[in-house]
């Protein structure tokens, strides 16, 4: 799971990996944003919209939580 | 390094490159003329505005130069659309300058509250001007790579 600077997790690089080793291209195409948008995302350098965080996890056809998680700053040791 | 952070060095050089020419020929032309107080502010309005349209064409120029030898280089088609991180990079990075820009018009007017001939306003004025602009395409480089 890669960790983010806003305490949003994500389980992309690993759902693209079991999508048939979709690539950041495809998945950006599907979700119409640029390619940099999802390596910014996947390396937690972004934290998407609502929206497109929907997007993505329809995508992958998975319940939002099981694509993205959230840790308050306040539950880190 | 990206088609983004890439744009923005270019953009960044371009800028300082044009208006750093543009300004010095001004400044060496304002140099050599003896003008009045009521000349000296229509010199330099006169100078601002012709700065508006050499800056658009330049950036044209120079984008369109980018494009091409990017493609060249790279081989990489151009971002046909801006999504809603370029979006948000877009707007932060505009709030910077604008806080830059608007800190440059108050120094202007600490300069001309002080009793400084209004060249000097000018200077500060310009600077600003820039600066903002170095500052706005330094911030998009930043949010490109650190994240926004």
């Amino acid at each position: 799971m890669k960790k983010s600077n806003h305490s949003v997790t994500n389980n992309i690089r690993k759902l693209r990996f079991d999508s048939d080793e979709m690539t950041q291209q495809q998945l950006a195409d599907q979700v119409k944003v640029t390619r940099q948008t999802i390596v910014a995302i996947e390396k937690g350098k972004y934290s998407p919209s609502l929206e497109l965080a929907f997007k993505i996890a329809r995508v992958f056809k998975s319940p939002l939580e099981e694509v993205f998680s959230f840790k308050p700053e306040s539950d880190k040791p | 390094m990206d088609y983004n952070e890439r744009k923005s060095i270019v953009n960044m050089l371009s800028t300082v490159i044009v208006l750093g020419i543009y300004y010095w020929s001004v400044f060496e032309r304002f140099d050599s003329l003896t003008l009045t107080t009521d000349e000296q502010l229509q010199f330099w309005a006169k100078a601002i505005l012709i700065a508006i349209p050499i800056s658009i064409v330049a950036k044209i120029v120079v984008m369109i130069i980018f494009a091409i030898s990017n493609y060249i280089i790279t081989r990489e088609d151009l971002p046909c659309f801006e999504d809603e991180r370029d979006k948000l990079i877009e707007l932060k990075s505009t709030r910077n300058s604008y806080f830059f820009f608007g800190f440059g018009f108050f120094i202007s007017l600490v300069v001309l509250a002080f009793g400084y001939p209004p060249k000097f306003m000018f200077i500060a004025l310009i600077l600003a001007g820039i600066g903002s602009e170095i500052f706005d395409n330094l911030s998009k480089l930043y949010y490109h790579r650190k994240g926004v």
